[in-house]
């Protein structure tokens, strides 16, 4: 049974305030990039995506690759509300023996489908395991959640040809469309803009969402599904440090770190 | 050495033939065996050694195109579905442009994908210093859970191709586009990580991969004329590095040349070196490669003797490292010579 859309809500909430709980223990972590991915990953976990917790090696499951590896605080958030592993992990997060490296390790973490650091890798390594699976004739589906800076790496835009060349429908890519990066605006840095045309132009089905909403991102995801013959891309537009009125849409809380003050003024705002 | 089965090379006509077709060989009879391998090659199959594969074996062949780095991560994607992947192109465009790839997400996930390095060394001749690749045995030894191997000659390329095909993690094997003499044959023992003794000695130890085992078991011909007992050793494997072996030829033979058509930074030579360093009592040893420089256009043979990397020069270093055993070496001349 597939939570509702209020109940998603809720979950995307708790994953919220482990965020912000998990980098104020590490005093590190990327939290503004986290926050604009928590209701995608949430829709993704508690609803499109078939997966078995209690069996993370299931070779039938849904596989998502986080190439946006920087937002490993909400995947490991995620991941341990789900039951991956024990919530009590989470304050582990980035400390010398963790099960949670600061980047997704799949040697370490259950539930991790792929080892990422480097960005703009992710779409290649989703298109791979896509090609095995169809090589298997198996069902399952491939999601990559990247960041929209990580589009001006040049890997990005081989591994979408690659993806449209072969046809690859069993491949949905999710785009971060916070319109920031580390050192500010996307848009001032070297432009994206228009996103969504590129995407059209290496054909691919483009559905655009806004992705804070559960409702939205589930319909694309339905959407993305039914789609023959041509990869999806989910174009999220999203707000960095979303649910927290202070971070959102400053570039700052990238990597900043939290006072226990802000952290304090944080979870207020996601009670 | 007749239980090596190797080919007598001062009797006999040596064949020669590029190590490229080993691995086409070792790709296709892995196929026929019913390994369920996957074959990756971006836009190079006309030369790499794939194509072969590619017409017998189409459904199991993926031409990528100008790829590299999304080649590498798409065959990363593959293995973690299961499968075993081959993946092909030029030397540097698969150690060098793909490096971090390889790293981040290959060798951080200890993936089992073959990387295959075609025309590599000095083999695409005139192409010149841009494509020959010299750096990528030591930019690949560098990587924790990667395997390196250099065959020596067609016979052996077949084989470590079927081996990497059997070992879980990653591995870098070198390839080579000009024909180069085949000094092995099927009954040659081959094991990944176990250097062969071609010939024994107690004067000196020659270790040598690829084309320059053939260049050291003619060095030590010419030096027992001489009346010098050379010892030659097949280090295919470059990662791990049989240590036992090296560690044994420092003891018995106290002096060491290392040949390679590689860099003299970081390859086979810096292997032994750091092996050696931190085991056994100080070991004169040379290292013969390419020194701290690019290639230039040439034909192979033509490059191997402008980089002294033939037989004469392996001989040479063999007798200056001699020299140096017995005391009689210069430091400084030993440095700057060569």
């Amino acid at each position: 049974m597939s939570p509702t859309p209020i109940e998603l809500r809720d979950i995307a909430n708790v994953v919220r305030r482990d965020v912000l709980t998990m980098t104020l223990e590490a005093g590190a972590g990327h939290i503004g990039g986290s926050l604009s991915v928590v209701d995608i990953l949430s829709v993704l976990y508690w609803e499109a995506m078939r997966t078995n917790p209690e069996r993370p090696q299931w070779e039938d499951r849904d596989r998502l690759v986080l190439s946006k590896a920087h937002a490993s605080p909400a995947l490991y958030a995620a991941l341990a509300r789900r039951g991956y592993f024990d919530v009590k992990e989470l304050m582990t997060f980035r400390k010398l023996k963790s099960l949670l490296q600061g980047f997704p390790d799949m040697q370490r973490t259950p539930g991790i489908d792929a080892s990422v650091g480097s960005p703009g890798q992710g779409l290649s390594i989703a298109n791979g395991i896509a090609m095995a699976a169809r090589m298997d004739r198996k069902q399952f589906r491939v999601y990559c959640l990247m960041g929209d800076g990580e589009a001006h790496e040049g890997q990005v835009w081989e591994a979408a040809m690659t993806a449209a060349h072969h046809g690859l429908d069993n491949v949905c890519a999710i785009v971060d469309r916070n319109m920031m990066m580390g050192d500010g605006s996307t848009e001032d840095i070297v432009a994206l803009a228009p996103l969504v045309e590129k995407w059209r132009t290496f054909n691919w089905h483009v559905v655009e969402v806004d992705g804070h909403s559960i409702e939205q991102l589930s319909a694309a995801f339905k959407e993305a599904a039914s789609v023959k013959g041509r990869p999806t891309l989910v174009h999220a537009k999203t707000i960095k440090g979303k649910g927290v009125p202070f971070m959102e849409n400053k570039p700052e809380w990238h990597d900043r770190r939290l006072t226990e003050e802000l952290y304090e003024e944080a979870m207020k705002a996601l009670t | 050495m007749a239980e090596m089965g190797l080919v007598d090379i001062n009797h006999s006509v040596v064949e020669t033939e590029a190590t490229n077709r080993g691995y086409e060989r070792g790709l296709i009879e892995l196929a026929d065996r019913g390994v369920d391998i996957i074959v990756m090659d971006a836009d190079l199959a006309g030369s790499s050694g794939t194509s072969g594969f590619r017409k017998r074996f189409p459904d199991r062949f993926l031409d990528i195109g100008l790829c590299e780095q999304d080649m590498i991560g798409t065959a990363a994607g593959m293995a973690l579905a299961g499968k075993c992947i081959f993946i092909t192109t030029h030397g540097m465009l698969a150690a060098g442009k793909a490096w971090d790839i390889i790293r981040s997400t290959i060798c951080y996930g200890a993936l089992n994908v073959n990387i295959c390095g075609a025309d590599a060394g000095l083999s695409a001749g005139g192409a010149g210093g841009s494509r020959q690749s010299l750096e990528d045995v030591a930019v690949m030894r560098t990587l924790p859970s990667m395997t390196v191997i250099v065959p020596a000659d067609a016979v052996e390329a077949k084989k470590a191709t079927m081996a990497a095909a059997r070992l879980p993690g990653p591995v870098y094997i070198r390839f080579a586009a000009a024909r180069v003499p085949i000094v092995t044959t099927d009954i040659t023992p081959f094991t990944v990580g176990q250097a062969g003794v071609y010939r024994q000695g107690d004067d000196a130890t020659i270790l040598a991969c690829g084309v320059m085992v053939y260049e050291a078991l003619k060095a030590a011909r010419q030096l027992e004329d001489e009346g010098l007992g050379v010892r030659v050793v097949n280090c295919h494997t470059i990662k791990p590095l049989d240590r036992a072996i090296v560690n044994r030829a420092a003891v018995e033979t106290g002096a060491l040349v290392t040949a390679e058509e590689g860099s003299t930074i970081g390859g086979l030579g810096g292997a032994v070196a750091e092996a050696l360093a931190q085991t056994v009592r100080p070991t004169p040893i040379r290292i013969v490669g390419i020194e701290d420089r690019f290639g230039e256009s040439g034909k192979h043979e033509q490059l191997l003797q402008h980089f002294g990397l033939t037989a004469r020069d392996i001989a040479a270093a063999t007798r200056e490292v001699l020299s140096r055993k017995r005391g009689n070496g210069s430091e400084t001349e030993s440095v700057t010579t060569g």
